[in-house]
This record gives structure tokens, sequence and C-alpha cells, in this order.
């Protein structure tokens, strides 16, 4: 006692030093580690093809779209839940926005409609949950289904192309910073990042979603509304997807029917490598970004390496196997 | 004042069934057990009393094989044992039985029983993996009638009452023929009558020659049922008492090493006649009947009964947990509405659930987050949370609960079970409720915890919060409450004053008859 009473008298000491350390985050260590030792690897291996910024900036926009899928993904298992439909939403949005710019609606009202769409989806699955009481696995299994249906049934099959080039340049443009050409799709994953870590551990909702996953019945007994809360996390998920399927379809060009089809695993992978946990309850944004580098730089690697495409999705399917296993020893030691 | 061992003579003429030499167990920071002596004998019902942390369920831990004891001996029968799981030490003759229960709900009785012992069919089909159902049937209902059931060999676990469920269990330890049967505070989840017929299956176990080991916090069970009692204090054997010699204060001065002060509990004139909340015809189909009710600022409210008396559904629909079908609730006169746990808080109630683990904390987060929970609106701007603003709070109910706790950023889950509650009351207090409910809010904490939380409440009631206790420990609503309303079968039977209130009138009514007038 006598120790924590002194102990708030110099706050500045220990507050001080606390977040020197945060700079290091204990948490995400190991993912850390794999990451640097797989970009080791093949720094060591495939020198020149790999470790040039043209590459790197590639390498990094193509997974923001997962990245920023995979935030919104982060929240949902937070409250120990699962979406399945990402993948789904992410065409979703991404053909919304394209029909309504090959219909002559500008760039701004075209992202602000396919946002809204993937909002839709969320608000969706937030009231199958929360009001439905369907466990957000069957759920948002169902709801895969049919929002990859509806996209199929209004395309026909046929892709939305001929897309202007305000919207394409979303995807393709590079901001100069510090000399390297940083592309926009980057910048926005780490603005998005910022804003949603700020969120999650500053906010009031932050602090909610995080006690929800922990224990569902103390959180509402702790006269928080988890109906209402739930509804907001799979909403915000589905936003993001949003985001995440116009960055993609900014940066293909294209919105095709079967866009982002299988993505929910890799997004979902994403977040169970950056170390959130399947009982809910935990989960960092930082490590969802670790988690989707990860995914990406094993599969430019494996390119780069020459390993044969038809078993490359063994390969990921094992060194995610082995992450989480890893992960596992580590929380139980 | 402190008491030593009592010498017994029984020591000289009977040898024990279980004798465990010098016991020492260490766990990273704590000496969890330091060379402890323990024994047991057939035909006896041994009790094992402490506080929480004292050493109790490491011991029986070691006992049962789920951890290895750092230096000691173990003899049971006179032949040294050693059980590296608790399957092993279940087949040598010692079977425990936890407070939460190892059964499978959606199975059957006779299923349940025999799980992972199944007596197999006979011939190929035993070999392909058949069991014999017929054989199991029959063994199960022979254990079920020895265990005094009424309930058939084919019901469904879930659909058992907790004092039914523990007879599966009693009956389970006994289909493996054990010689030693351990209850970890078997009768924290049973009502009177239950505990009645508990206490019947330990007697009849008990001529049947087994060894019965009791952990309890309650100690007027242990003058009920025990015959010896073996105290724990810090990890050491801090003394042995004969039952029918020894004194509550005798049990209580060896658990704590000093005697408790009981009369603090009685000092207190709070309550006023001011009317704080107003609860009337509150219904809720099948459930509650029509419950009307006063609380006065600063006084407290004993809400007696059995279990499944309808009192922590009174609580739980109270506070919004449960829909109510039809009732009005007044807080300082005015009328509000409650639909959910939320509308509760903001009306100025709080609520200390029954299961403080499963619905009190979130245990894998810090103290701090889960005192801050329900005063997140209060602890922040334009809804940023204010860790400064949060922490000065946090560490002010800290010091003031007298929570031990290594710091702010500790999870709840590695405090000790009073601690655990203290940081339930500190994040309900910190929310500045005037109505605060308290249901079995010293259920399981130990000695030392309890008046803690009786000296908390005292300090409450006298800053003019009205409390709601539920309890089921008898002595406990007799010595707090100011009032006392006694439930049976959701409806409530009558009302006690704390000068007319006996133990004989609380359970005249909580058993569904009309006290007589005197």
């Amino acid at each position: 006692m006598a120790k924590n009473l002194s102990s708030t008298h110099e706050v500045q000491q220990p507050s001080l030093k606390r977040k020197s350390l945060k700079v290091i985050p204990t948490q995400e260590l190991g993912v850390i580690l794999i990451l640097i030792t797989l970009i080791a690897i093949l720094g060591a291996t495939a020198r020149e093809k790999f470790l040039n910024p043209n590459t790197i900036f590639n390498m990094i926009r193509n997974f923001s779209w997962i990245a920023v899928a995979g935030f919104g993904e982060l929240l949902v298992i937070i409250i120990a839940g699962i979406d399945l439909s990402v993948g789904s939403t992410m065409a979703f949005s991404g053909l919304i926005s394209a029909m309504m710019l090959v219909s002559g609606f500008p760039v701004p009202v075209a992202v602000i409609g396919g946002l809204a769409g993937g909002l839709l989806v969320g608000l969706v699955n937030g009231l199958l949950v929360s009001k439905g009481h369907l466990p957000a696995f069957i759920a948002t299994l169902g709801m895969m289904s049919v929002v990859r249906g509806i996209v199929y049934g209004v395309t026909q099959g046929q892709p939305v192309m001929k897309l202007p080039l305000g919207f394409l340049n979303i995807g393709r443009i590079d901001v100069p910073i510090l000399g390297l050409k940083v592309p926009l799709p980057v910048i926005l994953m780490l603005v998005i990042a910022v804003l949603m870590h700020m969120f999650l551990s500053k906010t009031i909702w932050g602090y909610r979603i995080y006690a929800l996953g922990g224990n569902e019945q103390s959180t509402r007994l702790s006269g928080v509304n988890t109906g209402w809360l739930k509804i907001l996390v799979f909403s915000l998920a589905g936003l993001m997807a949003g985001t995440g399927g116009i960055l993609m379809t900014a940066r293909l060009g294209v919105a095709m029917p079967n866009a982002a089809l299988g993505y929910e695993l890799d997004v979902i992978a994403a977040v169970f490598i950056g170390g959130a946990s399947t009982s809910g309850g935990s989960g960092t944004i930082l490590g969802v970004l670790i988690g989707a580098a990860i995914m990406q730089v094993l599969r430019t690697g494996m390119i780069l390496l020459g390993i044969d495409p038809y078993w490359q999705n063994a390969a990921i399917g094992m060194i995610i196997l082995i992450s989480l296993m890893v992960d596992q020893l580590r929380r139980r030691s | 004042m402190r008491i030593g061992e009592v010498n017994l003579d029984q020591k000289t003429t009977k040898e024990p069934i279980l004798t465990i030499k010098g016991i020492s167990k260490a766990f990273p920071g704590v000496q969890a057990l330091d060379k402890v002596e323990f024994e047991a004998y057939a035909g006896e019902v041994t009790a094992l009393l402490g506080e929480n942390g004292a050493g109790k369920s490491t011991l029986m831990k070691i006992l049962s094989g789920v951890y290895k004891a750092d230096e000691g001996e173990m003899f049971l029968n006179g032949t040294k044992i050693e059980p590296q799981n608790p399957h092993q030490a279940q087949e040598l003759g010692i079977s425990i039985i936890y407070q939460e229960f190892n059964l499978t709900p959606n199975q059957n009785v006779y299923t349940n029983i025999f799980l992972g012992r199944e007596p197999m069919a006979r011939g190929l089909a035993g070999k392909l993996g058949f069991v014999d159902s017929r054989l199991m049937r029959q063994h199960s209902e022979k254990l079920l009638a020895q265990v005094g059931a009424h309930f058939g060999n084919d019901r469904l676990v879930n659909s058992l009452s907790v004092a039914e469920q523990q007879m599966v269990e009693i009956a389970k330890a006994l289909s493996v023929q054990a010689k030693v049967i351990i209850m970890d505070e078997p009768t924290s989840a049973l009502g009177k009558e239950e505990v009645k017929v508990l206490f019947d299956i330990i007697q009849d176990l008990k001529k049947q020659g087994l060894a019965i080991i009791f952990i309890t916090h309650r100690l007027e069970e242990v003058f009920e049922i025990a015959d010896r009692a073996i105290v724990f204090r810090d990890g050491r054997r801090a003394g042995e008492v004969k039952v029918a010699e020894a004194t509550t204060e005798q049990l209580i001065g060896l658990m704590v090493g000093r005697a408790l002060d009981r009369s603090q509990v009685h000092e207190r004139v709070a309550a006023t006649q001011e009317v704080v909340l107003k609860v009337q015809n509150l219904n809720r189909k099948g459930v509650l009947h029509n419950i009307s009710f006063e609380l006065h600022r600063g006084e407290i409210l004993g809400l007696a009964g059995l279990v499944g008396a309808g009192r922590t559904e009174t609580a739980r629909a109270l506070f919004g947990a449960d829909r109510m079908d039809s009732g009005e609730i007044y807080i300082d006169g005015k009328r509000v509405e409650i639909t959910s746990p939320d509308s509760a808080v903001k009306a100025g109630l709080a609520l200390v659930p029954e299961g403080r683990q499963t619905q009190g904390l979130v245990m894998i987060q810090t103290v701090e987050k889960n005192i801050a929970l329900p005063n997140l609106d209060a602890l922040s701007q334009h809804n940023f949370v204010n860790r400064g603003k949060t922490r000065h709070l946090v560490q002010t109910y800290v010091e003031k609960m007298n929570i031990r706790t290594p710091s702010l950023e500790q999870r709840v889950l590695n405090l000790s079970g009073g601690n655990q509650q203290k940081v339930v009351l500190a994040k309900w207090l910190a929310s500045n409720p005037k109505v605060l409910i308290l249901d079995e809010p010293t259920r399981g904490i130990d000695v030392g915890a309890k008046a803690e939380v009786y000296e908390i409440m005292n300090d409450l009631v006298q800053q003019g919060i009205g409390i709601i206790m539920i309890s089921s420990e008898m002595p406990e609503i007799l010595a707090i409450s100011d009032r006392i309303l006694v439930m049976y079968e959701g409806r409530i039977m009558g009302e006690l004053t704390r000068a007319n209130a006996t133990q004989e009138r609380i359970m005249t009514l909580a058993s569904g008859q009309v006290l007589e007038a005197s």
C-alpha cells in the first residue's frame, strides 16, 4: 500500500518510462520477429528482386485492402465473433462504386455509395447477431452467400469496366514523401490504422468492445448496451470491408463479380496471425498490420523464389498453422 | 488470541486411512504449502478450514494428482501413493467433487456416472467399442438409490437442479469404490433444504465407512456435520480441533490468527424514513408474483429465502437484466422505466451479481479496466477516455477498499476471491449509486474479506445509500439487515424487523408457512 501511495506522487517519471517501452510492443513481438525473419530470408535469397522500393511498395499496396478489411474483422473477432462475409462485402462495395461511376456519378459520391453498401451489409450482420440471436458464424456465412449472389445477379456475371481515371488514381497514385514514392492506398491504410487504433484503445467504445469480448454477461450487467455495441461492431466491420473493396477495385481498375473470392480467409488469417484470441477480448490494429504483411510477404516471396503457384496455397496454410501454434505455445508458457 | 493445537485421544486409538506428511508446494512467488500434515479417518467427516489462499485447494489438488508436491509423502491405508493425475487418484480410491461440477450437461445421468469408464459389451461388440448400457443402468440405479436420489436414470443432467447434479457427482465418486471423498464447498450453491439432504447423504456415507473431507467456509456446517476440523493458515496447518469440544470463536481464531470482533457489524443506525426505492407489483410470468416493497435511504434490506425462491430473479428484474412483465419502480419518488441494465445504471441502481467471475468481472482484464467499465461516461471527454482521471479514480478505490493487488495493471483473474469481490464493489461504488443490490456478496470469500465487505456496507449506508442484500447465510442476514423480506416461490411471504427476526421465523416464512400471530 505504502508503495502505491508514494508512486502517485511521482506519476511523471513512470509514465514517461512506460511510453518509451511501448515503442516495442511486447504483445506483437513474436509476429514482428516472424516478419523480420521472412524478410531476411527473402532478402538473402532474392536480393535484387526483393529489396527494392518498388517491390516493397507494391507489396504494401497489395496488402493494404486486406489490412483495412482486417481492421474491421479484428473488431468482430475481439467480441468473440467472426465475419465470413468480408470477401463478398469487398466485391459488393467495389461493384456499387463502379456501377455508380459508369452511370456518371462523380468519384466522391460513388465512393460514398460503395462505403454505404459495405456499412449496410455490416448493419444487417449486426442485426442478425444482435436482434436475431444468430451465432456470428452462421449469420455471416449466410450473408456471404446472399451478398455474393446479389453481386452475380446484378452483373449477370459480367465485369464492370471502363472506370474513370479519377477513381483509378485512388489505387495508383504515388505520393512523394522524403524522396520515396509512397502509394496512396498505403497512406490511406496507415491513416485508417491510426484512427482505428485510437478508436480501440482510447475511446469508451473501444474499452467496451474489449470488455464485451472478455465477458459479455459482466459487460451487460455493467450497464453497457451490448446489443447496440454488437451492431456498431459489425457495421464498422462492413464499412472497413467496403473501404478495402474500393481500394481493391481502384487498383484493379475493374469490378469483377468474383472479386475478393476467398479473401475472408486471408483477412481472418491476418487477424489471428496478428495475435487476436479466438476466445475474444484481445487483439490489436498493429497486430493486424503485421499479420497482413506476413501474408503478403509470403505470397510475393514465393512468386519471386519461383515456387510452383499451384502449391502456394498449401504452403501459406501451413505457415498460418505454424504461426498460430507458436503463439499458443508462447501464451501457455 | 492464538489457540494452540488440541490434543486428540482418537489419534492413539485409530489408524488414519489417509495420512499426509510434510507436503510442501511452491508456486512462483508463493509458498502455497509449507510442510503440512493432514489425516483423515474412515467413517469420519474431516472439515478442512482456512481463508482463501490458505492452501486448502492446493493440498486437495496434490491429493487428487492435479499438482505434484515439491516434498513430502502421502499414505493411503498405510501404502505410499503418488498419484500422477486425477484418473490415477480415482483408481486409488480418492475422488474429489469440485465446486464446479464435472458433468456433461447434455447427457443423461448414467452416461455421466460412467463417463470414461463405460462397461463394455461382451464379445466382439465390446471389442468394437460398444458399451453395455443395460449394465450401466443397473449399476447407476443402485448408486442413485445409495445417495437417496429420486430422479430417473434417463434424465439429462441439465434438467436437474444443482443439488441433484451434486448427487450425480457423489454417485460417480461411489462408482469407483472411493475410500476418500473430498467435497470442495459442496453447500455453497445449495439451499437450506438441499443442504439437509446432502448432510443425510454424508451421514450415510460415513456409516458405509468412507472418509469424507469437507472443505467449507460456513462454520455452522462444521458443527453440524464434521467430526474433526483441521485449520490451515498461510500454507501451514494452524491447528486441529475435535468439533464436539470446539467453539466458533476458537475456529475463527485459528483461521485468522486472531479472534474476530463480531460486534462491529452491530453498531449501526443509518436507516432513515426517506424512501429511495419503491417497487410496486413487479411481475415476471412464472417467476415473480406481485413483488412490492420499499427501501429507505441508509437502510440494509435483507432478502432471505431458499435457493429458487426468486431473490436473484427479483434483483435481475429490478436491474433490467431480465424482462419484467409488469410493475412500477420509483426512485426518489420518481417513476423510472427500467428495460435494460444500462437504463438501471442511469437510474442510479447498481448490482453486484451472484457470480463474480461469470457476471461481475471481465476476468482477463485489469483491475483498472474493470473498475472503469461502468464509469466510462464520467471518465471521458467527447467519448475519449481520460487515462489520468481513470487511474486516479481507480487508485482511490483500490486504497479505500484495501484491494490487495500489485498494480492497477494486474488482471483480476490473478487476485484472490475476496479481492475480486472488492473490485466488483469498487466498480459500482465509483458510479455513486443510490441503490446497491448485493447478491450473495460474501459467498466463497474468507472470514477476513467478509469482515471488510461488512465494513464497506456500513460505510455506504452511512453515506445514505440504500442496500438490498441477498444472502443464504442466516447469521449474516440476521446480523446485517435492518429489515428482512422473506421470499418463497416468487412471492414475498413476510417482513421481519431487526428486532423480531429470528432464524426460526425466517425459516418458517421461507418454507411457505405463515407466521402465527404472537
